[in-house]
């Protein structure tokens, strides 16, 4: 219970389903702070009084669980160890296949507890075949299967989702009605271990010396001209347009965008939009599900709340291999490929290459200039709830 | 998980807070309806007085002291805060090379903040004093800390008893030392008044805490004894209430129930302690007998009756409680908490355990209220609570 509206309503809920439930508020942080600031919904003792106090409501036990070392060892060590490499990490996975649905899920189980429930909006439901299957949730704003893509058979045997069925509004209404004080706190959306949403300032300070703090060149991907440079290569992500700080314009006058990103080096190359549209992807460490497939068509999503595409999935022991039907642009090695057949969640895998579409230059174009929506998707990845 | 045991609880927590004796709640529920400000001139206010003065003679017959050495205060915490601050405030003013103030390292927060709080923000020393593998203060390491250099030492604080492990301090010796240099001596009695034998003429101290929630009397009121010679900086300032050490309305209910509670403490604590400490030394043999490998912490001799700290090898204490209060058994890791995550234990790591045996122990505290079925209950749900318990630590490593 995180101290947010959804885990509230999903412990009430499973509660009135006759479960004999727990509360359990994840520390998270090895040194919270007393009072939530900005957008983030959970981590600080203000959060945890009022999970605390939405368990009151319900009338079921609750306790506090110290799970900050694994967080930070499994979680924060990887988000940095990610960008030091120089890709798009998205923690939220990391954190529900490593904390959620392992160490507390493998506790709980220990203890005496068969599942762990959480307010994530995803539908489960036993297949023909007897295996447990996640379909997208009814309410398709809210989905949040992206972000559970990593969760396998055995994991899913022992999760609850209650609020797969409902729609973001019910769920506040149904707080509402059964007292519960969080009914109308804010929906978080950055992430929970960066306090202000300052990403960039985060990792400046966190990276310390590492290679992606040195500082680069930014070099145009057509030209090689160094067009600027940069603090630290921490700050990009691939199809991000905004802050590159490029004093000229492009010879065509359009924008440029974050084509690669290479940390050793500190260069960060930048081209016109269509070099980010992407063909083919490669991907590793899948995490199935269900049964491995070896080939799929189907859809996959690219990052959180993003588009859905089709595609072609091929997969040879731990290597997958995307071919894209629906070409998509501005994807980030790193970033989780998740694969779905319908609304069922397949699996996922961690992208490691994003293939560009071949194009003759980057003077064929499209005409239309990109829009600050599609600068601002790219960078969603990292900021999944 | 078994729900919790619709019957009512194993309440094995007394150290944390005691029921009241219903003596104490008739005396206070008496006084509640009752106008009248202590300080006021007129019958009513005399009425109010006659009752703080009253509760103040039998807490002072009872603790062995005068009664215009009874400060009373909101509890524990302010009692310890006024001691340490206000004496160590005194006396510096007095003589500004009297900066050091010398607290045992196993002291409760509400001694060991305020010391920090004097290094931190107000120029003092702190010195934590080392205690051996029992908890109990290392007496040479003190003598040395003040003969080093005794006209620099503010003044020297020692639980009477701890709460955490229940290990007994060796007052009267810590006395001897610090008063062969006129260096004033405070006590955290909170766990001891009405369990051990207290009386604080006898014991030499120059200031002494007590509050009424952990000896049946009522929440949020107790008092600090001071010596009528030791001079006290005061925290609140205000009507000059309380020697001019303590501002603020006085509480005539509150007083009311802590004056029949210490009374009845006090008087009763030798039978007490032989009934309750029996009950717990069985506890203590039958849960050794289920689980062989759990070991008594403190001193086995020289400790609080009521308590028996005990550590699991293997297992978490936030486990072992949850499991324990899923079947009704609540006790306590005996740990500070903060945001509710139990950190390990100041008081074990001070007596030598390493974090993860620090993190392995439960607190079982007996009171008034004990009886023999609650030891069987303990008894029956320990085993397969630690069974369970390790196998969830098992999983984490």
């Amino acid at each position: 219970m995180s101290g947010g509206v959804d885990s509230a309503v999903a412990a009430a809920r499973a509660a009135e389903a006759g479960h004999d439930v727990t509360g359990v508020h994840l520390a998270l942080s090895r040194n919270p702070a007393s009072y939530r600031t900005g957008a983030r919904g959970c981590c600080t003792i203000e959060d945890s009084n009022d999970a605390r106090r939405a368990a009151d409501v319900i009338g079921i036990p609750f306790y506090v669980w110290d799970l900050s070392d694994r967080f930070h060892d499994d979680v924060v060590e990887d988000f940095m160890d990610e960008y030091a490499a120089g890709r798009t990490p998205n923690p939220c996975l990391r954190c529900n296949e490593k904390i959620k649905f392992a160490a507390v899920l493998d506790r709980a189980l220990a203890l005496g507890f068969d599942a762990v429930a959480t307010g994530h909006y995803a539908r489960l439901r036993t297949g023909d075949d007897g295996l447990v299957e996640m379909h997208r949730a009814v309410d398709h704003g809210k989905d949040q299967s992206y972000v559970l893509g990593v969760l396998t058979q055995d994991q899913l045997r022992h999760a609850l989702f209650p609020l797969g069925d409902s729609t973001k509004p019910a769920v506040r209404a149904e707080a509402e009605r059964r007292g519960l004080l969080v009914a109308d706190k804010p929906d978080s959306h950055d992430i929970c271990f960066v306090a202000d949403g300052d990403n960039a300032g985060w990792l400046r300070e966190k990276l310390g010396d590492r290679a992606p703090n040195h500082g680069g060149q930014i070099r145009d991907e057509a030209t090689g001209e160094v067009l600027g440079t940069h603090e630290g290569t921490y700050g990009f992500t691939i199809g991000q347009r905004k802050g590159l700080r490029i004093g000229r314009p492009a010879p065509d006058g359009r924008p440029r965008f974050v084509l690669d990103i290479e940390p050793v080096s500190g260069t960060v190359t930048v081209g016109p939009r269509e070099r980010l549209r992407v063909e083919r992807i490669d991907a590793f460490r899948p995490r199935w599900c269900g049964t491995v497939p070896d080939r799929l068509e189907g859809t996959v999503q690219l990052r959180a709340h993003g588009a859905e595409h089709r595609a072609v999935v091929h997969v040879a022991g731990d290597d997958v291999r995307i071919e894209l039907l629906d070409p998509a642009e501005g994807i980030a090695p790193g970033q989780a490929a998740v694969v779905y057949d319908g609304t069922r969640v397949v699996g996922s895998a961690t992208i490691t290459a994003a293939h560009r579409v071949a194009t003759d230059g980057a003077t064929d174009g499209p005409t239309d200039g990109p829009t600050d929506e599609a600068a601002a998707g790219a960078t969603d990845g990292v900021t999944a709830r | 998980m078994n729900t919790a045991a619709s019957t009512s609880p194993v309440y094995l927590d007394h150290a944390a807070t005691t029921p009241m004796l219903p003596e104490a709640v008739e005396a206070m529920v008496r006084q509640q309806g009752v106008p009248g400000n202590a300080s006021s001139l007129h019958g009513s206010g005399r009425q109010a007085r006659r009752v703080v003065e009253e509760g103040r003679e039998r807490i002072a017959h009872a603790l062995g002291c005068r009664p215009g050495e009874v400060v009373f205060t909101s509890g524990g915490t302010e009692s310890d805060n006024l001691a340490l601050k206000g004496i160590a405030w005194a006396r510096r003013a007095r003589d500004p090379r009297r900066t050091r103030v010398l607290v045992t390292a196993v002291e409760h927060h509400a001694v060991l903040d305020p010391a920090h709080w004097l290094a931190d923000a107000d120029g003092f020393e702190v010195e934590l004093l080392a205690v051996d593998a029992r908890g109990r203060l290392d007496l040479d390491a003190y003598r040395a800390s003040v003969e080093r250099d005794p006209g620099s030492v503010a003044l020297v604080s020692v639980m009477w008893a701890n709460n955490e492990v229940g290990t007994v301090q060796p007052v009267r010796e810590v006395v001897d030392v610090a008063a062969a240099h006129g260096i004033p001596v405070h006590s955290d009695a909170v766990q001891a008044v009405g369990a051990l034998p207290v009386d604080f003429a006898a014991s030499g101290l120059d200031a002494m805490t007590f509050t009424g929630h952990k000896l049946g009397g009522p929440l949020g009121v107790g008092g600090l004894v001071v010596r009528r010679e030791v001079e006290v900086g005061a925290l609140l300032h205000g009507g000059g209430q309380e020697r001019d050490m303590r501002s603020g309305t006085l509480n005539p209910p509150g007083i009311a129930g802590l004056d029949a509670a210490v009374a009845i403490a006090v008087e009763g604590q030798a039978g007490h302690a032989d009934r309750v400490g029996a009950l717990r030394d069985e506890l203590v043999r039958r849960v050794l007998e289920v689980v062989p490998d759990a070991h008594l912490h403190g001193d086995p001799v020289d400790r609080l009756p009521g308590n028996a700290h005990l550590g699991f090898p293997g297992c978490e204490g936030d486990s072992l409680l949850m499991l324990l209060d899923a079947q009704g058994i609540e006790c306590s890791t005996g740990s500070a908490c903060s945001a509710g995550v139990p950190q390990p234990s100041h008081v074990l790591l001070a007596m030598g355990c390493d974090p993860d045996q620090a993190r392995h122990s439960l607190r079982f505290s007996l009171g008034r209220t004990s009886v023999p079925s609650d030891v069987d209950a303990v008894v029956a749900a320990i085993g397969p609570a630690v069974e369970r318990a390790r196998a969830a630590h098992r999983g984490a490593r």
